[in-house]
């Protein structure tokens, strides 16, 4: 390709990556305003939404509800997940095909009528704003995200490794233990981690199944939205921005460390 | 000839061969998931599908009033039409953006997936903040257009605020079937094409682009699909002018109390749904895998 | 490590077959290889050489027949309990482990602590001369050191068989030459029993005691590299191992004497065929030699030709000789015999006595993948 062309097509990308990226780092200057405004540039400097989230119990109960709610479902969307991708690899293709197209339709499912419905049946089996129903919920929209990883990493996992255990004389056990699970254990992992994020920003169910009982963070932060302009909502975005980086920093530090293998 | 080239079967079938005791376990690996998918997935749409017809009373009545109301099918139409311009969007910033992906170097790439990996990072609704923060009439992007020297436009709560919002929200889900696809075709194949004599337009409009169809397709069907279904944005940052079905559907159930009505939409939108995705679905099996480029 | 030759196994397949729906990938195999032996199981893709192995590794279970090793039946036991080693053409080395993790894994198995274990993954790993490499990744060597590892893997927990399924396939010429002389070292210092699969002729003749022919899922012909190479039993034994020439021609027996009628030349047979029958005569490109049209050659056969390719080798040259019926002959001359060009018409020059009568195979045809 031609230079002036290059550049063009690099400027273009740009733009989108700024795109993709700057609704992200605006809420940074927000947090530290001065004043109860959302208007942008903030007009002075100050800590007081970082100390209303942290001492604020409306706002704290819900980031506990969420944690609560997001390691739950994902220990149990890891769990239910990771065993039904084994599955799937184990069955003839046509079949696990179907099954496969059957367990990822939370995805595609619109999350309103969803949200009607499961809000339907728990007002029916009072499950609304307790914590099962939520994991109930979060765990059936987080299982596709671990099966997709899971199966990502049974796909490049050379199945021949366990009959080269097997010849070494290991058990289907042992090498399953010693051989396929270490090599899976980052689609597992990443699946666990996709599960967790899921609930933790699962918003639309969460509104119509909450309960002044029990409050996700999503829910805090959509209500705080609607009623005023509350820059607390910024300091959450990028307390959350942050240790995400942080997450996502370290893993990739460790990737690279394992990358020269 | 009896001497067929079994090399790659044989041990294939030896290796299911060992394996055939596992397979009746393999249905009971995935009982668990299916059971939570009937539980928390099956009953509540069966329950919205059975109070459409039978709230208040059993009959049609309530597709009657859906497709009897201007409002309604307004809204319908209009629910389409955001997501056809969303797709749109996304794919013009997309398509260029994945193949740039695939051409630059390991370090540059990684950047890049970053920047589409970042709108995760963040909750949903704080990212629907950060776009009132930005649209809003003394937000970010005014303020822009203003040190140009052009007048406020009217962004929030407006139907473009709305594309604008959504596309950046979905924009990863294009991005990255169009990367998987694209970083499977073989460039040799334009350098091949181009040493046959095609322009290099030539060569992309009639080697590349057909290539990447498959993951156009993919990431296309999967952003109109998505959008569809989209609440949070559009309640955020649209006006009554950009009302979507979701948000409808939502106020139907939670503020009317009509679970006939709501079900009925909802019913819609599931239907609209699905039927999209089967009949687009096999548009994006890749046909033709080019050679890996060891 | 054991003192050699007492340690190897004994195998014995008698009759074993292998069925997948309708295809027969085994037809009645029978194989014995006598302890401490190197066979090689040489044939082309799809012969049966790979399921053999499998069986053996107790990877793939018999249709029919019986299988010992060491004396024992071992039907029915699975891969794990049987003590075999194996070395993958793909290495399968464990990615997520060392080397030297991966040389102990076997020994981890069976429960052997260190010291002795540590001991014994670095003698192992010395006799395949990788000592130097186990701090390392497998990823981080090439494919003839990852093969290396693999072998040193399979040797360290002293199993009384070795079976090797074509590890050199993925591995250059030159590395694979090399890795075969050090393979058989092996085999000399370890005396186990190794079971070698091969489609490389060549390969099988440089390492193995004795080599077992398959094709179409069938053995046959056993024996030493050069049974095999100057007593063929079957056409497609002839034509596999060793470059031939065949040539078709019609019996005429008179009395004791048989002669074979070429093109309308008469070549005279080395043993009684019926009259009119129709065999395949097999010939070696050392056996044959070549001589200007009309000069030379007396007192034995001869058929007229034209070089059809003329190949320097190095240590002589090959030549290609396109016969009266066009099928084409294949000659090896020394450096200082006299020398053709492409399209020089020849005689081709041979003792009736050096022509290996075949009988006709129409299932001896097989492709090089």
């Amino acid at each position: 390709m031609k230079q002036p062309g290059r550049i063009l097509l690099g400027l273009y990308c740009l733009l989108v990556a700024v795109w993709l990226v700057a609704p992200t780092i605006v809420v940074v200057p927000m947090s530290f305003n001065d004043k109860k405004s959302l208007a942008f540039p903030p007009s002075g400097f100050s800590w007081q939404w970082y100390q209303n989230f942290f001492t604020n119990p409306e706002w704290s109960a819900s980031l506990i509800g969420s944690l609560k709610v997001a390691v739950v479902t994902a220990v149990f969307a890891t769990v239910i997940g990771t065993l039904a991708a084994f599955g799937l690899d184990r069955m003839k293709s046509r079949v696990s095909g179907v099954l496969r197209a059957l367990l990822i339709t939370p995805m595609v499912v619109p999350g309103v009528v969803l949200a009607v419905g499961i809000y339907a049946v728990y007002l029916d089996t009072r499950l609304v704003g307790t914590m099962t129903g939520f994991v109930l919920a979060h765990t059936m929209l987080a299982v596709p995200f671990v099966i997709i990883a899971v199966s990502a990493s049974l796909e490049v996992f050379d199945k021949r490794l366990e009959t080269a255990a097997a010849s070494l004389g290991a058990t289907r056990l042992t090498a399953f233990r010693t051989v396929t699970l270490p090599l899976i254990a980052p689609g597992i992992l990443s699946g666990l981690l996709f599960a967790f994020v899921t609930s933790f920003d699962e918003i639309i169910v969460a509104l119509f199944i909450t309960s002044p009982y029990l409050k996700t963070l999503p829910v805090q932060i959509f209500s705080s939205i609607t009623r005023d302009a509350d820059p607390t909502v910024a300091a959450v975005g990028t307390l959350l921005f942050i240790t995400t980086s942080l997450v996502i920093g370290a893993g990739l530090l460790i990737c690279s460390r394992q990358g020269r293998r | 000839m009896r001497a067929i080239d079994s090399r790659n079967t044989v041990p294939a079938v030896a290796a299911d061969d060992r394996r055939r005791w596992f397979r009746g376990q393999a249905f009971w690996l995935v009982a668990p998931a299916l059971l939570l998918l009937v539980i928390c997935l099956g009953l509540p749409l069966a329950i919205v599908t059975l109070r459409s017809f039978s709230e208040p009373q059993w009959g049609w009545q309530n597709y009657a009033w859906f497709f009897g109301t201007p409002v309604n099918l307004t809204v319908l139409q209009r629910t389409f039409a955001i997501s056809a311009w969303v797709t749109l969007v996304c794919l013009i910033a997309g398509y260029p953006y994945a193949y740039v992906m695939t051409a630059v170097g390991p370090k540059m790439r990684l950047v890049l997936i970053l920047c589409v990996l970042v709108p995760f990072w963040v909750s949903g609704v704080v990212r629907t903040l950060a776009w009132v923060i930005l649209l809003q009439d003394s937000g970010v992007i005014n303020s822009v257009i203003r040190a140009v020297g052009l007048g406020p436009v009217k962004l929030i709560r407006t139907q473009t605020g709305v594309v604008i919002g959504m596309a950046q929200v979905l924009l990863p889900f294009m991005i990255l079937p169009l990367y998987s696809v694209m970083k499977t075709i073989d460039l040799r194949l334009m350098q091949a094409a181009r040493s046959l004599g095609a322009s290099p337009a030539r060569a992309f409009a009639q080697v590349y682009l057909p290539l990447s169809l498959p993951g156009v397709y993919a990431g296309a069907i999967i952003v109109f699909i998505l959008a569809l279904g989209f609440y949070i944005t559009p309640a955020l940052l649209g006006g009554p002018r950009s009302t979507m079905l979701s948000t409808l559907i939502q106020n139907q159930v939670l503020s009317l109390l009509n679970w006939g009505r709501g079900g009925a939409m909802g019913v819609v939108l599931l239907i609209a749904t699905f039927v999209l995705l089967a009949l687009a679905a096999p548009l994006s099996r890749q046909p033709h895998k080019t050679g890996s480029r060891r | 490590m054991a003192s050699p030759s007492t340690r190897g196994a004994a195998i014995d397949l008698k009759s074993v077959s292998k069925h997948y729906g309708s295809f027969i990938a085994l037809d009645k195999v029978s194989l014995g290889i006598k302890p401490g032996e190197f066979m090689t199981l040489l044939g082309p893709s799809g012969s049966g050489k790979t399921t053999t192995l499998n069986v053996i590794a107790g990877f793939t279970e018999v249709s029919s027949g019986s299988l010992d090793v060491g004396g024992k039946s071992v039907i029915g036991v699975p891969a794990h309990k049987r003590n075999i080693g194996v070395v993958f053409q793909h290495y399968a080395l464990f990615p997520h482990m060392t080397v030297s993790r991966n040389v102990a894994y076997p020994l981890t198995l069976r429960g052997i602590a260190n010291p002795d274990r540590e001991a014994r993954v670095r003698k192992a790993l010395d006799m395949v001369k990788m000592a130097d490499f186990g701090h390392r990744f497998p990823s981080e060597l090439s494919g003839g050191q990852q093969q290396r590892v693999a072998l040193a893997r399979a040797i360290v927990f002293d199993p009384p068989l070795l079976l090797m399924d074509e590890p050199l396939g993925a591995l250059d010429k030159k590395l694979r030459e090399w890795l075969q002389l050090e393979i058989k070292r092996i085999h000399r210092e370890l005396g186990t029993t190794f079971v070698y699969v091969t489609h490389d002729q060549e390969e099988a003749l440089v390492l193995s005691d004795r080599i077992a022919v398959f094709n179409q899922g069938r053995i046959e012909q056993i024996g030493t590299g050069r049974q095999l190479y100057d007593e063929p039993e079957t056409l497609f034994v002839g034509k596999f191992v060793g470059d031939s020439t065949i040539l078709r021609g019609a019996a005429s027996t008179s009395g004791n004497e048989t002669a074979i009628d070429i093109e309308g030349r008469k070549v005279a047979a080395a043993k009684r065929l019926a009259d009119g029958a129709k065999p395949v005569m097999l010939l070696r490109p050392e056996k044959l030699s070549l001589a200007r049209r009309g000069k030379g050659g007396q007192g034995r056969n001869t058929l007229p030709g034209r070089i059809g390719e003329a190949i320097y080798l190095g240590s002589g040259s090959k030549y290609e000789v396109v016969l009266a019926d066009t099928s084409k002959a294949i000659v090896r001359s020394s450096l200082d015999a006299e020398t053709f060009a492409i399209g020089d018409e020849v005689d081709l020059v041979f003792a009736g006595s050096d022509v290996k009568l075949l009988a006709d195979d129409e299932n001896a045809d097989f492709t090089l993948t």
